[in-house]
């Protein structure tokens, strides 16, 4: 287990827990243990190679960072209790250190703090808990690596000038907390799922991420909405190699090979969305439920819409929304009938009249129901509104597709 | 750690309340402020007169301008403050919260500039 690649893997898996345990020891300086560890692996390379593997990497990393981290504290401040009080490291006292309470969840929760902006949120938890490169971090949300960097600086800086605690928070504050670092995690999944633009690669590596990420927010707080979040990102995910066709095209929901879903995936995430449920049905649950009844509908004909029909009322309680208003009456018309969902739709014309989907979907229901003439008004006032170039794409296709055919009315 | 806590609320709203909510309030902080003196959080702090009573001081190329007025019109104007002391952010964010004027103003908390 000597080779440098097999060393690199080892790394992958213990950077962010090693980090966290060196930030602690390091008494929340961020910047401080991250050299810490960088000298710990730059340690690890030169003398594992000879040396051998040791029976606890982690420990042994650990160790060495926090050793580091130690004699950094005490070059730059001299006369300080804490550091006089810590004793001399070695492999009994890393174990010590391991089996304490996860450290990651301090750190989860320090890059989620409110004080800091979400973008920063977003970046410093793919920096640390991510493997995440700055330059990749800046690849995926299109920004400059020079301006991810600052970002990222800023916010260590604020951490340490403002007071940020490196901390669990305190159980009344937990719920709201724990809501931020899925709201951050959420953000990530997002941004590598929509696609709009960018690095396919690197969006991709988002989502795989952001799942990590969630499956890792899921286990150490145990809280239910959490694995609702995680089922949630597992089933949107499994969709991956469907959602385009080799154009790189959209493909609808409905017209996807559920032959190229990533079934393994989409097992996981079934078997989370009862717990979920079952733990008080929050938002991502909900949504998580959803997504399950299209996940195993085995041909898109076989959709219980009535249930996910129900399943919107209960979001649309805890979630109030336009945009959850709007799944809703879609999923009521292929419930009961484009007719029913269309007089919901309309109700939200207010709200939504700036939204290209809301167009989309008023025409999708409008040819539905053979009127197309208005279908292709609504169509064109879509593409007024759209963005990206794959739904462009999609909806210029359904407006020739209406505007082929001699108008019934 | 010292926080200036710096409360910033709209002047109007004081000027149309009810003598009996205003009273209330002057309570509320009395009691807020003994408090915190009791914890040991309590260094410091004060009410301000409002800011029609404030004047501005530049000095800009040697030349000294004194106007009427704070330094700038905003929404909500600075009314008080209190200098804390607090273990970490989180508790000073709580700390923050209690104060009478977050319910309707905006309470900034800020880390005093620590020189090493």
């Amino acid at each position: 287990m000597q080779s440098a690649a097999a060393i690199e893997a080892v790394f992958r898996s213990e950077r962010a827990r090693v980090l966290a345990t060196t930030i602690r020891v390091s008494h929340g300086d961020f910047d401080l243990a991250e050299e810490a560890v960088q000298e710990a692996f730059a340690a690890a390379i030169a003398r594992w190679p000879t040396e051998g593997t040791p029976d606890e990497p982690r420990g042994w990393l650990v160790s060495v960072a926090r050793n580091k981290a130690i004699d950094a504290i005490r070059r730059r401040v001299k006369l300080r209790e804490i550091v006089a009080d810590e004793p001399a490291g070695d492999a009994a006292a890393a174990t010590e250190l391991v089996a304490v309470p996860d450290d990651r969840l301090r750190l989860i929760y320090t890059c989620c703090h409110p004080a800091l902006a979400t973008e920063a949120q977003i970046a410093l938890t793919l920096r640390t808990l991510g493997g995440l490169t700055t330059e990749e971090i800046a690849r995926a949300f299109l920004t400059s690596a020079v301006t991810m960097a600052q970002r990222l600086v800023r916010a260590k800086t604020k951490i340490k000038a403002a007071g940020i605690p490196y901390e669990v928070p305190e159980a009344s504050q937990l719920p709201e907390r724990t809501g931020a670092v899925m709201a951050v995690v959420y953000l990530i999944f997002n941004e590598g799922y929509a696609a709009t633009a960018g690095d396919a690669w690197i969006r991709r590596d988002l989502c795989r991420e952001a799942i990590r990420l969630g499956r890792l927010v899921a286990e150490l707080t145990g809280d239910p909405e959490a694995r609702g979040l995680l089922a949630l990102m597992l089933l949107h995910d499994s969709r991956r190699d469907a959602r385009t066709d080799d154009r790189g095209d959209l493909v609808l929901l409905e017209d996807q090979d559920r032959a190229r879903w990533d079934h393994a995936q989409i097992a996981e995430a079934l078997a989370l969305v009862p717990i979920a449920l079952r733990g008080g049905a929050g938002p991502y649950s909900v949504q998580a439920a959803i997504a399950a009844l299209h996940a195993s509908a085995p041909r898109s004909a076989d959709t219980d819409w009535r249930q996910i029909a129900r399943l919107f009322d209960e979001l649309a309680r805890r979630q109030p929304s336009p945009i959850v208003a709007l799944n809703r009456a879609v999923a009521i018309a292929m419930w009961q009938g484009p007719e029913a969902g269309l007089g919901l739709i309309d109700q939200l014309a207010g709200e939504l009249g700036d939204y290209h989907l809301w167009h989309a979907a008023r025409a999708d229901l409008l040819r539905r129901l053979g009127r197309r003439r208005e279908a292709a008004a609504a169509y064109r006032a879509a593409l007024d509104h759209v963005g990206s170039s794959p739904e462009r794409r999609f909806l210029e296709s359904r407006l020739a597709e209406v505007e082929a055919q001699p108008p019934a009315v | 750690m010292q926080y200036l806590l710096l409360i910033y609320d709209p002047e109007k709203e004081w000027a149309a309340m009810p003598e009996a909510e205003r009273n209330q309030m002057f309570d509320d902080y009395m009691t807020f402020t003994n408090d915190i003196k009791a914890s040991g959080h309590h260094k410091g702090g004060d009410a301000l007169q409002p800011t029609h009573t404030a004047t501005t001081v530049r000095v800009r190329d040697g030349k000294t301008s004194v106007t009427d007025g704070p330094f700038a019109e905003t929404r909500e104007q600075l009314g008080g403050f209190y200098l804390i002391e607090a273990k970490d952010l989180d508790e000073a964010t709580k700390i923050a919260a209690r104060i009478p004027s977050a319910k309707f103003g905006s309470i900034e908390v800020r880390p005093i500039m620590t020189f090493t």
